[in-house]
């Protein structure tokens, strides 16, 4: 319950920050902080407008994709208190729920009928598929270092010890966060800012909605960059007591933001065509952190 | 006894009746027998399951020696599938044909094979005698066959169905061997001196009998590289058949690899590897190659290979956990082959009739000419949606109960294991991954392109939705669909009897609800139960929301340009296009194309056509090098009958000639001793 709660917090100001660092970059004043969490109140109260090609998918999609990040939310620990739903395996669960709000985006793009949003979903699915493997090993790593097989169980045992420990935390830093700018449609893969359709992901899925849709896509947003922030900050509090845990969870959560924010003020994205070989790296990465987990069981002999 | 003469007189009854009933009775006679054998085999089925197996020892003949028959709860478990989709195929076929009324003796022909294959699958289920199982076995062949070609006008049709036969013919080779040899040995018929003889064989002796019987099952069950039959025959034959074929027929090698793992006494380690890798290289190329199809019912055959190789991943790791003593990993890697043989007989069939219901509405299956078909069809387009869901594994369907259960294998693999173990364990883990991301992929784009969009070619004004009748063979394997993604524990308890027979498991399945990985099923349906309450909530609270609202309709956004067609939809090739050039060195695409030439535009041509790589180097190539050389002696093929009777001649002479001469050849052997 307590995670669910913190994500929450976190979702409110995260983009916020990220909006906020990059205005300072660029030497620009900037919205205030609350004002993605502005822009999504007032698309709530909006009507909408749907086009004539759709049918009831296109409809359904934005309620199904929210509620999949939002059952997602729940099976994420915090430190020592488990996630509203706390099972074993929960991670393959919280993977695959995610999936089920990414077909349904997708096939919502297609329904359109358009020819610009049938590309952002071709590359989402073809990016997601890429993604995907980089994180079950990541966790089936970090399962076969601590013994355990649920988000929790993983967390609150991990312990960063020795230097080999120290060098696989950050790598699996590194390979949460990309996969959170990847899932999220960030800059190295996909820039939420840009003004030409042909080179967008996620933005150009979503041209058709409005209104309440488009509200609850945005929100969705929001709740999966704390979801995976939240769980970076797992990595690192274990077991620590909550008093410490809390305000090291706001301030891993603030320095993610900051540094997505960084990132995109300072960084060109990629090339489209070269994506897939920098998502297929993340997978080597993982692959990496496994083999250091084995010597770490001295597997190797 | 009774009941099994009466089960297998019930299609000779159909014979004797069919031919002589008007078209419209045909069906309801056919139905009504096949009804009755289901209810039969349901039985027996439903004994063994809950405790309590079957065995009828039947006298046999002076050929076949006796013929036992033993149903246990593996069987039990197959019968019960079997029977589900038959007769769901069985009425979804009574309402497909209808539009074929005209071609009587097809029909009657047509229902007479259906009857009769429905006895021989429930029969290889529980013949444990090796002549009489081989003789069930090629009724099967032969009745597929009779039923893929129902379309014989069609040259197609009936290259792809002999395409089939030669290569069920193939597995009824490797299946003789594999009986012979025993035969020989044992001079029994019953499985049980399989048993008994492959105990006494040394490790690599009775690996090679298992893999025998290995090659002869994966032919059935479509594992590559034994697969390049089905993408013919499933898209050839009519929708129920292809929906049967591909949910059940093709599932009767998975029952023969599992039950040769019961009887036969091998090194289960290795068969398990050997299982493994080549479930993990099925699934993914099985995956890869449906992406690229534009034909639905061809995409949906491809992605039965695929889904065959998540329930050999299954069996593999059932095996090599019966092999190192590993109980968890035993047990959950059969649970989780033997759920989603269930769970694919259900999407793949409804998947299968739903692209049968596009097929009569639309006449076409290309998906490149399909689009907007939701809006003309909208039952069959949300239960086409369920089944794809489904089958990518995502909850809250059934498909991922499945998949979970293998994933939670995988990972117990982990806990303990040598290096090699882990090493396998974590590739296998990448091999499912990527499969589920690319069948996201593959479903996206089918269901995208067939039914959502506008039409990218003149579909017919005619095209409507269904009749009730025709969709409720497709509602009533939903309705299975979501309750066993919301109630997984029901369904685990069923498989626990047919799991608890193979070696290794008895432990693990005593106590089920102990079990931390099946313990977890339990918050996995409250989680489904809770997806389904918020998506159904929010919807409503949206609906209340937009009431008060200002709601426009408009046409599609187009960057500015204000008279989109439909051409310039994405299509389903442009949807896959980036994937195809990342794994083109998989591929074989054959591109035909003509460019605009000029200053005023001519005429454009753009063609593309997929070819199956494996079918390339072990088909072709093969039947190219077999051409040649049998090219040499066309000779002897002069065309003159007076020659043929000769060639007769001579031959009856050779093998009368064999004897005598091996018995001369050992005198002369003897002599030269002697010297």
């Amino acid at each position: 319950m307590l995670s669910i709660l913190l994500n929450l917090i976190a979702a409110l100001f995260f983009t916020g920050i990220v909006i906020r660092t990059k205005s300072k970059a660029s030497g620009r004043k900037g919205p205030g902080i609350m004002q993605p969490i502005r822009d999504v109140y007032r698309l709530f109260r909006k009507g909408s407008v749907y086009s004539e090609t759709t049918s009831f998918i296109f409809q359904l999609a934005p309620t199904v994709y929210f509620a999949s990040v939002v059952m997602a939310m729940l099976v994420v620990p915090f430190g020592k208190s488990p996630g509203v739903l706390s099972f074993y395996g929960d991670f393959i669960f919280f993977a695959y729920v995610l999936a089920l709000g990414k077909f349904f985006s997708i096939i919502s793009a297609l329904d359109t009928g358009s020819s610009f949003e049938g590309m952002g979903a071709s590359r989402e699915a073809l990016y997601s598929m890429f993604a995907e493997p980089a994180f079950f090993i990541l966790m089936g790593s970090l399962a076969l270092l601590s013994g355990h097989t649920s988000f929790q169980g993983i967390f609150a045992s991990l312990h960063i010890g020795s230097q080999i420990s120290y060098a696989l935390a950050a790598l699996a830093t590194f390979v949460l966060l990309m996969i959170a700018m990847i899932e999220n449609s960030r800059m190295p893969i996909d820039d939420p800012k840009t003004h030409l359709e042909l080179t967008m992901v996620h933005e150009v899925m979503i041209l058709d909605n409005s209104g309440f849709d488009l509200g609850l896509i945005l929100t969705a947003g929001y709740l999966k960059f704390a979801l995976y922030g939240a769980l970076i900050v797992n990595l690192f509090i274990g077991v620590i007591p909550y008093q410490y845990a809390i305000p090291a969870f706001f301030a891993i959560q603030f320095l993610m933001a900051v540094a997505i924010g960084l990132i995109e003020s300072f960084m060109a994205r990629f090339r489209m065509s070269h994506n897939p070989q920098f998502i297929v790296v993340l997978t080597s990465v993982s692959l990496l952190i496994f083999f250091g987990v084995l010597l770490i069981l001295q597997k190797f002999v | 006894m009774n009941l099994i003469t009466t089960f297998v007189l019930m299609p000779f009854v159909g014979l004797l009746l069919l031919p002589f009933l008007k078209v419209r009775s045909k069906g309801v006679v056919t139905l009504v027998l096949l009804t009755m054998n289901v209810i039969i085999s349901g039985y027996l089925a439903v004994l063994s399951l809950s405790g309590s197996p079957v065995s009828i020892s039947l006298p046999g003949s002076y050929v076949t020696d006796i013929i036992p028959i033993r149903i246990d709860a593996l069987s039990g478990w197959f019968i019960l599938i079997i029977n589900l989709i038959f007769l769901t195929g069985g009425l979804y076929g009574y309402s497909y044909l209808k539009s074929y009324k005209k071609r009587t003796n097809s029909l009657t022909l047509h229902s007479f094979a259906f009857l009769l294959q429905h006895v021989s699958i429930i029969g290889i289920c529980g013949i444990q005698n090796s002549f009489v199982f081989l003789i069930a076995w090629e009724i099967l062949a032969l009745t597929s066959f009779i039923l893929i070609i129902f379309d014989h006008e069609n040259p197609v049709t009936i290259k792809s169905g002999i395409n089939y036969l030669i290569q069920a013919h193939f597995s009824i080779v490797f299946l003789m061997i594999g009986f012979i040899w025993v035969v020989n040995k044992t001079n029994s018929y019953d499985f049980q001196a399989i048993t008994a003889y492959s105990s006494t064989l040394p490790g690599m002796a009775s690996l090679i009998l298992f893999l025998c019987f290995f090659i002869a099952f994966a032919i059935k069950a479509g594992f590559v590289p034994f697969h390049t039959w089905l993408p013919y025959a499933h898209p050839a034959a009519p929708a129920h058949v292809s929906g049967m074929m591909s949910g059940v027929i093709i599932k009767i090698g998975i029952f023969g690899i599992l039950r040769m793992l019961l009887i036969i006494k091998t090194d289960y380690i290795a068969a398990g590897f050997i299982i493994l890798i080549i479930s993990v290289l099925s699934g993914l190329y099985g995956v890869m190659l449906a992406i690229i199809q534009h034909n639905l019912k061809k995409l949906l055959a491809y992605h039965s290979i695929e889904n065959i190789g998540i329930i050999g991943i299954g069996i593999g790791i059932g095996a090599i956990g019966t092999g190192l003593g590993n109980t968890t990993l035993a047990t959950l890697g059969y649970a989780g082959a033997l759920l989603h043989t269930l769970n694919h007989a259900l999407f793949k069939s409804m998947l299968f009739y739903t692209a049968g219901n596009v097929y009569q509405a639309t006449h076409t299956m290309e998906i490149e000419k399909l689009g907007g078909v939701i809006k003309k069809m909208p039952q069959t387009a949300m239960l086409f949606l369920i089944a794809a869901i489904a089958i990518c594994g995502i909850p809250p369907f059934n498909g991922f109960i499945s998949e979970f259960i293998i994933y939670t294998g995988l990972y117990s693999w982990l806990s303990d294991g040598t290096l090699f173990s882990l090493l396998a364990a974590i590739f296998s883990t990448i091999g499912l991954v990527a499969i589920g991301g690319l069948a996201m992929i593959c479903f996206t784009k089918a269901f995208g392109t067939v039914f959502l969009g506008t039409a990218r070619h003149t579909i017919p004004a005619d095209c409507r939705e269904v009749k009730f009748i025709q969709l409720l063979p497709s509602y009533i394997l939903a309705l299975i669909i979501i309750l066993i993604g919301i109630f997984p524990l029901i369904f685990i308890h069923l498989i626990s009897m047919p799991v608890a027979l193979f070696p290794g498991t008895a432990e693990v399945v005593a106590n089920i609800p102990q079990n931390s990985a099946f313990a977890a099923l339990q918050p996995i349906s409250w989680a489904a139960w809770m997806l389904v309450l918020m998506v159904i909530g929010l919807y409503f609270f949206r609906r209340y929301r937009l009431k008060k609202r200002n709601v426009e309709l408009g046409p599609t956004w187009g960057c500015g340009y204000v008279a989109p067609n439909c051409k310039q939809q994405y299509t389903a090739s442009s949807f896959v296009r980036s994937y195809s050039k990342l794994f083109a060195p998989v591929l074989i695409v054959h591109k035909e194309e003509e460019i605009v030439h000029g200053v005023f535009p001519s005429e454009a041509k753009y063609h593309t056509q997929p070819y199956d790589k494996l079918e390339k180097g072990l088909i072709d190539r093969v039947l190219k090098l077999n051409k040649n050389f049998m090219g040499r002696f066309v000779f002897l093929n002069n065309g003159k009958l007076q020659f043929y009777i000769l060639y007769g001649i001579i031959f009856i002479l050779t093998v009368l000639a064999v004897p005598l001469i091996y018995r001369n050849l050992e005198s002369i052997l003897e002599i030269f001793k002697l010297l």
